[in-house]
């Protein structure tokens, strides 16, 4: 089976959508392959989980198709998709015991009672569920629960896409990176594709290959983690992403340059003048801005200890700029200059950014 | 399921159908009930219901049945809270023995004391007055109200109560200005129950109670054992008792589907 | 549960509630035994007499016929109502501008007094002048509940069912109501229809409100007295004297103090004794 296709995806909750906002999802087209780990990120109300269940099939998108290889599956309900969902608390069949749980999905599918068997021990061994098999599933802990709800989703051999929602969610801190590398492991075990939804960065910078940023119902960027990180195509997934997030600071643009509080900047990319009375703005990063002998004086307003490295935040005028330094380096002491890294400041029509690329 | 909503509808209209019936017989005459079978009033009548509001004898009874259901409510609730309060948040010593011997209460038949409570209130002299009614409700409606209070004040995080204390809150600003407000639909659903409860219950109100505290429950069942069954009248008399109950389900009628389930689910 | 702290000034608290209780109960109830082990001719002289009334009251044959009826009545009611209750909140709406009228509507019948509910349905099953009655009659069925104890009997279960399966009803709803999506939406992914749902899903979650709604129609109908006895009067003959009924009149109707406080207790304990049992059942099997 090959990847996942979605075309022209609009959906809203209401029956008679009137203006933009009562648009879930605004627009969506996206085309994955298959085999992936995929992440959608993005803040609460983003409409991660709409698009989700509309892969899945749980929800019907009010506009749009949904193709699972060639076949156009948009009409087809969750249960013949080959498809597996994990979601945000543990859903387990409270009155069977874990070996029930996992074999039901087999079950009501008619498959022979062998190979049942032998598939939901295959399933246990790879989660390290075999010696609780014949407890009662309303015993176990929560990412104990976790792992049944997963499990559910492996023990069919005719999944291809698995999907997460926010799975981790009431799982205990200490136990969440237990239950990340192990769906890491799993994806390589298995290979089927995995989408994983989630509004904490750090899961799906380090689950995923390729992360989806959503914000208000569109999706904003795709690239890897490192895309996203060192060139953000909006304000907000660099603001979103990384912690403390981009900075993002208005200006102006003067001969192809921008200009920060009438301090000219150094970018690689030039700027086509005016830009059509667009909102622009500066984004650069905390972890590439510095101190220097000169550039745009500043005054240390706040120093945060963050352990190996502390986040200074400055001023100029009214315009707050954070950037950050190594634990040991020293503060200057009377008058500070920041400089941006040119390689990776970048200029920002309507949120949008300027790059060499027409957008 | 498409047409499930077939259910509930059919349900909905044998529900109603005794109560149609019951306002039916209010507005017809004696004559018109024994003689012939209608079902709408041929000749339409509001004399039961006159006779009611202008009779002492039927409109005091409504009066002292309200009476006596307001001071149950209000004293029950009122004492449940802090009870519940402290199960929910204390222990102490023979505070589960307690719990349940309340709960007991609940299981226990009104005939049993129908006897038993007519002596003792007439021994301390309340006897026919709503105070002993209201009283004598509080055995069964008490324990309820402490267990559904308890329900819902547990779900109630302590960090709330922690927070108050450090920003300096006596115990008792605390309880009435922040707790008892988070709790109200439970205080609702509590006072509900106990209104309903002794609104509905009769055998105790009637053995507790003669002329002056007589409840409504009472003059009805007079009326269809002396007078030789004036139907209508009597219908009338009924009716006019679906109102309250009617009124206070409107009230809290937001809360029946979730705080019905007495904060438990 | 956790997070309690101790503090014995809790009594404080519960105080009101202890005294209200218990000068209803531990009164009236020293009361009873009281009299329970005594014998009485009147102008307030006692004999003692041991056990002697409970010996007889275990062994009356009255004794012994109410409390047949009382139970073949209470086991009745609840294979109906709670069925029933179930599935009405199975076949509502979760959602949707009818809900609340709805609930309102059914929870009416809870809210009238029962002496009303008595006597409504009296007015109701009449074999002539009631809608029910007539209707039944002119079916070709000879129905008249004032003097056929099947009738009598049929009448009051009717009654009983429409008077109390909303209880049911809203309680199974509440339960059902509180059952996140996602457990639907899983049981859809992993290919489960109608009754697995219901058996794997639903019933599960509604436990914990069908045991308060199992425990209260089996209480509240074990004790139950004003409506029977307004619609029948325990009759015909004593076709539908319940528990209650032949308790009250006993004790009130014929002044036999002994023998009623005797019943009392016994009664009293029954009712606590089954009560434990079903409570225990319900939770053991929650809990393994």
């Amino acid at each position: 089976m090959s990847g996942i296709g979605l075309k022209d995806i609009r959906h809203s909750y209401l029956r008679n959508p009137k203006s933009d906002e009562d648009w879930a999802l605004k627009h969506i087209s996206l085309d994955w392959s298959d085999g992936g780990a995929y992440a959608l990120l993005g803040p609460s109300g983003c409409g991660k989980t709409t698009l989700l269940n509309i892969i899945s099939g749980l929800i019907a998108p009010s506009e749009g198709r949904v193709w699972f290889g060639d076949q156009d599956v948009t009409e087809i309900p969750p249960d013949q998709r080959n498809i597996a969902q994990v979601f945000q608390f543990p859903v387990v069949y409270d009155t069977m015991t874990v070996y029930e749980n996992l074999a039901f999905p087999l079950r009501n599918r008619g498959v022979p009672k062998g190979d049942i068997e032998a598939r939901v021990r295959e399933i246990a061994a790879m989660l390290d569920l075999t010696d609780m098999l014949s407890r009662r599933a309303s015993g176990l802990t929560a990412d104990g629960k976790q792992k049944i709800s997963l499990g559910r989703g492996l023990v069919r051999s005719d999944v291809n896409v698995i999907m997460f929602d926010e799975p981790l969610t009431v799982i205990d801190p200490h136990l969440k990176w237990v239950l990340r590398s192990k769906l890491k492991e799993l994806h390589q075990q298995v290979g089927s594709t995995m989408i994983y939804v989630t509004h904490d960065q750090t899961e799906a910078l380090t689950f995923a290959d390729l992360v989806v940023v959503m914000h208000e119902g569109t999706v904003v960027q795709i690239g890897t983690p490192v895309e996203l990180f060192e060139s953000p195509k909006h304000t907000f997934v660099g603001h979103f992403i990384g912690s403390p997030g981009m900075n993002v600071l208005p200006c102006e643009i003067d001969q192809g340059a921008p200009i920060l509080a009438g301090w000219k900047i150094e970018v690689e990319t030039r700027v086509e003048q005016t830009m059509g009375g667009a909102r622009l703005e500066i984004g650069v990063r905390p972890e590439f801005v510095s101190f220097s002998s000169d550039g745009i004086p500043v005054e240390i307003v706040k120093v945060n200890d963050a352990g190996r490295y502390r986040i200074i935040d400055t001023r100029h005028g009214h315009i707050h700029i954070k950037l950050l330094v190594a634990e040991d380096d020293a503060l200057p002491s009377e008058s500070a200059y920041i400089r941006f890294d040119p390689a990776h400041t970048h200029v920002y029509a309507d949120g949008w950014i300027i790059d060499g690329n027409s957008q | 399921m498409r047409y499930s909503w077939i259910v509930p509808t059919f349900y909905i209209l044998f529900l109603l159908l005794p109560i149609y019936w019951l306002l039916n017989m209010s507005f017809k005459t004696t004559n018109e009930i024994l003689g012939a079978f209608t079902l709408w009033p041929q000749e339409f009548t509001f004399n039961n219901y006159l006779k009611i509001f202008t009779d002492p004898t039927w409109y005091n009874g409504y009066f002292n049945s309200f009476t006596y259901v307001i001071i149950n409510t209000v004293i029950s609730v009122t004492a449940a809270l802090p009870a519940a309060y402290a199960f929910s948040r204390y222990r102490f010593l023979g505070d589960k023995h307690l719990f349940f011997w309340l709960l007991t209460n609940r299981m226990a038949p009104p005939a049993v004391f129908a006897l038993p409570f007519f002596q003792l209130y007439s021994a301390v002299g309340l006897f026919d007055t709503p105070i002993a009614v209201a009283l004598a409700h509080c055995l069964f409606n008490i324990p309820l109200a402490v267990w559904i209070l308890e329900g819902f004040m547990s779900a109630v995080p302590k960090e709330l109560d922690e927070t108050a204390y450090v920003d300096g809150y006596s115990f008792w600003r605390f309880f009435f200005k922040i707790f008892v407000p988070t709790i109200t639909a439970g205080i609702g659903v509590a006072a509900f129950f106990c209104f309903m409860f002794s609104w509905d219950e009769l055998l105790l109100a009637k053995t507790l109670t003669s002329v002056a505290a007589k409840p409504i429950a009472a003059t009805m069942t007079r009326t269809a054992s002396t007078a030789g069954y004036e139907l209508g009248l009597l219908a009338a008399a009924g009716a006019l008792t679906i109102i309250p109950g009617a009124f206070v389900i409107y009230f809290v009628r937001n809360y029946i589907a979730k705080g019905f389930a007495l904060g438990r689910v | 549960m956790t997070g309690k702290t101790s503090n014995q000034k809790a009594w404080l608290f519960v105080l009101p509630v202890v005294v209200l209780v218990a000068f209803n109960a531990l009164i009236p109830l020293m009361t009873v035994v009281n009299y329970s082990v005594q014998e009485t001719f009147g102008d307030n002289v006692f004999f003692w007499e041991g056990l002697r009334w409970y010996e007889e009251v275990l062994h009356s044959e009255r004794f012994h016929a109410s409390l047949l009826r009382q139970i073949t009545f209470t086991s009745i009611i609840l294979l109906i109502e709670v069925p029933l209750g179930v599935a009405i909140a199975l076949a509502m709406p979760r959602r949707g501008p009818w809900v609340p009228v709805c609930l309102v509507l059914m929870a009416l019948p809870m809210l009238i007094p029962w002496n009303v509910v008595g006597a409504m349905w009296n007015i109701f099953a009449l074999p002539e002048i009631g809608l029910l009655g007539k209707t039944i009659n002119s079916l070709g069925i000879n129905y008249n509940f004032t003097q056929q104890p099947l009738a009598a009997w049929f009448t009051t279960i009717l009654m009983d069912v429409w008077h109390w399966t909303s209880l049911v009803v809203l309680l199974a709803y509440a339960g059902l109501c509180s059952i996140p999506a996602p457990y639907y939406q899983a049981a859809k992914i992993d290919g489960a229809r109608g009754w697995a749902i219901f058996r794997y899903i639903e019933l599960p979650k509604m436990k914990r409100v069908l045991t308060i709604a199992i425990l209260l129609r089996f209480m509240d109908s074990f004790m139950i007295y004003t409506e029977p006895f307004v619609l029948t009067g325990g009759g015909p003959g004593n076709a539908t004297t319940f528990l209650s009924i032949d308790l009250v009149k006993i004790a009130l109707g014929q002044f036999d103090l002994g023998p009623a406080a005797a019943m009392s207790l016994i009664y009293f304990l029954i009712v606590l004794l089954l009560s434990w049992v079903f409570y225990t059942l319900m939770m053991r099997h929650e809990e393994r």
